[in-house]
């Protein structure tokens, strides 16, 4: 198998919640669990879960926007995290982020061919006479004429911003983009566009993408591995044809059958989850699902409430962290 | 397990048609436009906008018509105060004690004060202390304020602590207090009412920066510039501080006008300007005893404040939608 362009080792964030006189951290948001992910050069890896479960902090700590509480970020052969900021500035360059609100990410008194120009001139990618032609290229490239480029972000729609948030992230030729539910706040007609968009770009400028949403179906389209999150921790990995057609995980499960389907012969009953997502503050020892795992009591003997099970091969490329699948 | 992969009938032309791609975009329940990615041909309708912010800003204040009449009042008040000691019909300060408290006629247009020196030449003299004082307290205020509450909103934690709490200590006198506490310690006189005036509003734009810094900051576009590798000092400058700018400035503009109250009422209460130099709340003070016998004394003055204030508040209330490119005025 070829190297991961990226690889998380059991990367933690956790943030203090409520300290005690003495200073002494007394309760802890645990965002992101002993996380353990490869990213493979050219692959789009789709990253899924509810709200809350720690995918957009993952995000995050891929383009420093948090520091990793524990764990390593491995990239070209060295630990993101234990950098120097400088040396880290360096690294970070090659992996982007495209946010999920197009209409907060993008400074609204600036021009938008100044949002796009600013990354290049600051980090001296090309030299001065050439950066407004570049712009204008990056323009095209994400479908916006390059005679747009003296307009204001509030000029423009919902998905024309969020090319714009794609052009001012190609600007850093990155290796890797982090999109974080980019078409979530877009009319579903948009979505299709952009995500089209976010199709073609990865050929063009051989892109690596680390796809976030909050559901399956977006994803099933972009992806070529899904992981699915919950509460902070992988519960599920795998290529995505294999994860549609064989999920594994009670929570994927029913994450699955919650996409419409179009067709009323196709329909199937639909996976009820009881309860509210278990809280990331303070978790209990145990499976992060078992409280609200319906398939619990058909593992008899299991440690569902005393340990939370290991990420486990169960077949080539499928890992799975339930005590139903113990794999090997 | 296979219901997942099944394809189901979709009518919806889609991109890459074979039946593949449409069984993978069919769960996403939605329509893919065929064809390529729409390609934003150039409208010719939608001309390129001028590169000149600065133009555009100017547009916009002109169709205001309020801001407008503001702006060439306040320009009058500059030259008035360039070449005002030039211009008045009499000597400011010479008095004339047998001609005190004459109503306003052809030979003293606003009358004269109890002293018997000519109310219009006073006011028109006055104008350059006025003006000089508010711009050079608010200066002093607006760059120290500025540079405080950045530092607080920016950086956060301890530093924000001690900067705030350095402030609050300071709103906790009135400010008018503060300044005749600061005047005392300084002594009499126009520069240290400057000094003073300056001083007692430093916190009131630490605490408006600060505030707007900190909602700014919390915007994705801060952790996108960030993310493209921008220093702290860049973001504060480019990215943090526009976005401040209006409120920033329609504060300083109304802090022009109170700061030439509070040095009105400085020379109300004989702390700034000192007889017989023309001030108008100096003049103001001197005459409140004749009230009734002479209003002139009072209204012209007065009505010089009234006026320099309300057009420092309209312009401000302009700068304010020129420089918010989404509020501008077609």
């Amino acid at each position: 198998m070829t190297e991961p362009l990226i690889s998380l080792r059991h990367l933690s964030k956790h943030f203090t919640m409520d300290r005690d006189l003495l200073g002494r951290t007394t309760s802890v948001l645990k965002a992101v669990d002993d996380l353990s992910l490869d990213i493979f050069p050219g692959e789009t890896f789709g990253l899924v879960g509810e709200s809350g479960c720690g995918k957009t902090t993952v995000g995050k700590l891929l383009v420093d926007l948090y520091t990793p509480t524990a764990g390593e970020i491995v990239y070209g052969g060295v630990d993101l995290a234990k950098l120097r900021p400088q040396e880290r500035r360096r690294y970070c360059r090659d992996i982007q982020l495209i946010f999920q609100d197009p209409y907060a990410s993008l400074n609204p008194r600036m021009p938008v061919g100044d949002i796009i120009a600013e990354p290049i001139r600051v980090n001296r990618l090309q030299p001065a006479e050439k950066i407004d032609d570049r712009v204008g290229y990056l323009l095209n490239a994400v479908g916006l004429s390059a005679n747009y480029r003296n307009r204001f972000p509030h000029e423009f729609s919902g998905g024309q911003r969020q090319r714009v948030g794609i052009a001012r992230a190609l600007a850093m030729e990155p290796k890797l983009i982090v999109c974080d539910e980019p078409v979530s706040a877009l009319d579903v007609s948009i979505q299709a566009q952009v995500l089209n968009l976010l199709d073609d770009l990865s050929e063009e400028f051989g892109l690596t993408y680390l796809f976030i949403a909050h559901g399956l179906n977006v994803v099933k389209h972009i992806s070529d591995r899904v992981g699915v999150m919950y509460l902070g921790k992988l519960v599920e990995v795998a290529p995505k044809r294999e994860l549609y057609s064989n999920p594994l995980h009670p929570y994927t499960k029913a994450l699955l059958s919650a996409i419409p389907v179009t067709n009323p012969a196709l329909r199937t009953e639909r996976i009820l989850l009881e309860g509210d997502v278990t809280s990331p503050i303070d978790p209990k020892p145990g499976c992060r699902f078992a409280s609200r795992c319906y398939a619990k009591s058909d593992c008899v003997g299991c440690d569902c409430d005393v340990e939370m099970p290991p990420l486990r091969e169960v077949s080539p490329g499928h890992l799975v962290a339930c005590y139903l699948h113990p794999g090997d | 397990m296979s219901e997942w992969n099944q394809s189901s009938v979709d009518e919806v032309p889609m991109r890459g048609s074979e039946s593949q791609k449409a069984d993978e975009t069919f769960a996403m329940g939605i329509a893919l436009p065929d064809g390529e990615i729409p390609v934003y041909e150039h409208d010719e309708t939608l001309h390129d906008k001028p590169e000149n912010q600065w133009l555009e800003m100017w547009r916009s204040l002109r169709a205001n018509r309020a801001a407008l009449v503001s702006l060439v009042f306040i320009t009058a008040l500059v030259v008035i105060a360039v070449i005002g000691p030039y211009i008045t019909p009499y000597n400011p300060i010479e008095t004339e004690m047998s001609n005190a408290l004459k109503p306003p006629s052809a030979e003293h247009w606003f009358g004269t004060d109890q002293l018997g020196m000519d109310i219009f030449s006073r006011v028109i003299a006055g104008t350059r202390v006025s003006l000089t004082v508010g711009l050079l307290a608010v200066s002093i205020a607006l760059t120290t304020g500025i540079i405080l509450g950045a530092i607080a909103g920016y950086a956060g934690g301890w530093v924000d602590t001690v900067i705030m709490r350095l402030m609050d200590m300071m709103l906790a006198v009135p400010s008018i207090l503060l300044a005749i506490t600061l005047m005392a310690a300084l002594g009499k006189g126009i520069d240290k009412a400057v000094i003073a005036i300056g001083l007692v509003s430093i916190p009131e734009y630490a605490r408006i920066v600060r505030g707007n810094i900190l909602s700014i900051k919390e915007n994705d576009y801060i952790a996108a510039a960030h993310v493209v590798g921008l220093s702290d000092a860049r973001i504060i400058f480019r990215h943090v501080l526009p976005n401040a700018l209006s409120v920033i400035i329609v504060r300083a503009t109304l802090g022009i006008s109170s700061a030439i109250l509070d040095t009105a009422a400085l020379g109300f209460l004989g702390l700034g300007v000192q007889p017989p130099q023309p001030e108008w709340g100096d003049m103001l003070g001197r005459a409140r005893g004749f009230i009734f016998q002479a209003p002139h004394t009072l209204l012209y003055p007065g009505m010089a404040i009234t006026a320099t204030v309300l057009a420092f508040n309209l312009l401000g209330d302009g700068l304010r939608d020129a420089l918010d490119p989404r509020a501008r005025i077609k």
